[in-house]
């Protein structure tokens, strides 16, 4: 569920990463509140887990492919909210910077998508449902749940930064269509998938579950918004679906000004291709010119 | 991923991460130059139109000038970046399917917008992917931590970075053993969801008695819950005619077509 850079305008890259940016600040804030130190290596070596994780593979019943753990609900069990999502932050930086996953531009929305759903809305709804000492089933339901509900956001919101950057053509209900099933499905396995680490960890060890066990602040409060948000989005986005696929597409283009993507008129054509023979022969040279460049400024390796 | 795989990966990343260890010119810059232009090279070549081609060449040349200046391993880091063209195809192949309409005529075949704007996602997911592998390549991921800190990343995302990247490939490794020892005994279907949860639950038992130890270690000496790194950081001329010369080459590129000129030049001039 990486967004890519390629896929991204700036405009709503920059809005993403300003999101993003304020959630870490706030939820750096509260972790330096609660001061334990003894968390601060646990953070990062459990992001250094969430890698390894994700090197081995399980099989998905019934499919005969395979997946891995996403694990943003399973950090948020073990840490709580607030460094799970830095966890999560900072094990998508690592990917963007070393195996150019997602990219630079796209951090803000793969942060996003990908660590605050699961952190603080997945997470609350799973403690909501399983409460405090959950039998076996009722955690996996609880943990599957609430990966679905953050898989689905996740997706949702996927769909629409795709949408509103305007470089894919993927028409908005077309897309939608194509990604909240398939992101059913992930998040079913996800959180059978967390369900089985997370049973096996309480049966194996269970202090470290007990010990990230928080006070309920206002939890039914916050939940009962995110809800309604959650439920408010899926609204709009159904009706928009159904009723009118270019409607997003439409309204962005009012609302940014920008000119509207479907215009056929034959006169601008060079225009807004911008490759005419001239300019696919323009970068066809500079594309030349940089490779001399690069020769000519490479250094000798030293004797 | 089998054991395999796995191990390539890691080597991989330890071989990205040696790079920064270099000693060119552009090694030396402070890190925080490197993130500066990096992030502008990013934003303006992604600040395209869905028609864009021929402008987003001349953008390579910032990779390929830093890989030739800083004397980097071309063949390894296009390998790493050319990992990306399969997933940029993927992404971008639904716009030939759902953008039919006829843009341009080149010798007599029509060309649709959506092959154009499948071109231009690709040109871009290759320029996007060396932006970031270079950065690593010539500054190196601590630097690179160090220099978003001093830019006002909050100090415990920073401190988280440090650790992860240093416990990576620990961890990593112990992934690979587990793997490989459960392929030796039992071939190499992917497990089960039963079997994984107790393959990963142990790793996470041996990661939290890891971490308990890391802490005690810390704490014995003088661990107070922040990295201080001993070197001093300068952005001084140097730096600044760096940032301040490719973000001028960067704003050329994006406010001028700098291809069209070119070409047609040359054209007339072979007329």
């Amino acid at each position: 569920m990486h967004m890519a850079d390629a896929l991204l305008s700036p405009a709503v890259g920059g809005t993403m990463c300003v999101a993003t940016a304020a959630t870490v600040a706030w939820c750096s804030r509260c972790l330096r509140k609660e001061a334990d130190d003894r968390r601060v290596p646990l953070m990062g070596v459990l992001g250094a887990f969430l890698f390894a994780a994700q090197m081995i593979n399980f099989s998905i019943p019934g499919t005969g492919s395979s997946g891995h753990l996403g694990g943003g609900l399973l950090l948020a069990i073990l840490l709580g909210p607030h460094a799970a999502f830095l966890v999560m932050a900072s094990v998508l930086i690592v990917q963007a910077l070393f195996f150019a996953d997602g990219g630079l531009l796209a951090l803000g929305c793969n942060i996003f998508n990908l660590g605050f759903f699961p952190a603080f809305i997945g997470y609350p709804l799973y403690r909501h449902l399983a409460g405090d000492a959950p039998g076996s089933a009722r955690a996996t339901v609880a943990a599957m749940l609430a990966a679905i509900v953050s898989l689905q956001l996740g997706a949702f919101a996927v769909v629409l930064e795709t949408v509103a950057s305007g470089i894919s053509a993927l028409p908005f209900g077309t897309f939608l269509l194509f990604m909240l099933p398939i992101h059913l499905a992930i998040g079913i396995v996800e959180g059978a998938v967390t369900a089985a680490v997370v049973s096996f960890v309480r049966a194996a060890s269970p202090g470290i579950l007990s010990t990230t066990v928080q006070p309920r602040r206002h939890r039914a409060g916050i939940l009962g918004v995110f809800l309604a948000v959650a439920l408010a989005l899926g609204g709009v986005g159904a009706w928009f679906a159904s009723t009118n696929p270019d409607g997003l597409e439409w309204s962005i283009a009012r609302v940014t000004g920008a000119p509207e993507p479907e215009a056929p008129q034959t006169g601008v054509i060079d225009d807004r291709v911008g490759s005419s023979l001239a300019g696919v022969v323009g970068g066809s040279i500079t594309l030349v010119l940089a490779l001399l460049l690069g020769y000519a400024l490479k250094r000798k390796p030293r004797d | 991923m089998s054991a395999t795989a796995a191990i390539t990966g890691l080597l991989d990343f330890r071989r990205l991460d040696l790079l920064a260890t270099g000693n060119s010119a552009l090694h030396r810059l402070d890190p925080r130059a490197h993130v500066t232009v990096t992030l502008v090279f990013v934003v303006c070549a992604m600040s395209f139109g869905r028609y864009t081609v021929a402008p987003l060449l001349p953008f390579f040349v910032f990779p390929i000038a830093v890989v030739a200046m800083a004397g980097l391993p071309v063949a390894f880091l296009a390998r790493k970046v050319a990992i990306v063209l399969p997933i940029a195809l993927l992404i971008g192949l639904p716009n030939p399917l759902f953008d039919r309409e006829s843009l341009l005529s080149l010798g007599g075949i029509e060309i649709t917008g959506g092959w154009i704007s499948l071109l231009s996602i690709a040109l871009r997911a290759l320029l996007a992917a060396a932006a970031a592998i270079v950065l690593v390549a010539v500054t190196g991921f601590p630097a690179i931590c160090g220099a978003l800190e001093r830019m006002g990343m909050p100090r415990p995302l920073a401190v988280q970075l440090l650790f992860l990247y240093r416990y990576l490939a620990v961890l990593g490794e112990e992934a690979v053993r587990m793997t490989a020892a459960r392929e030796q005994r039992g071939g190499d279907r992917p497990l089960s969801i039963r079997l994984y949860g107790t393959l990963v639950g142990r790793l996470l038992l041996r990661t939290w008695d890891r971490a308990e130890r890391i802490y005690l270690a810390m704490c014995a000496r003088g661990f107070t819950g922040d990295f201080r790194s001993g070197r001093a950081a300068r952005f001084g001329v140097p730096e600044v005619g760096y940032v301040a010369g490719w973000c001028l080459f960067f704003l050329l590129l994006r406010t001028s077509d700098v291809t069209h000129w070119l070409g047609a030049a040359v054209l007339g001039a072979v007329q």
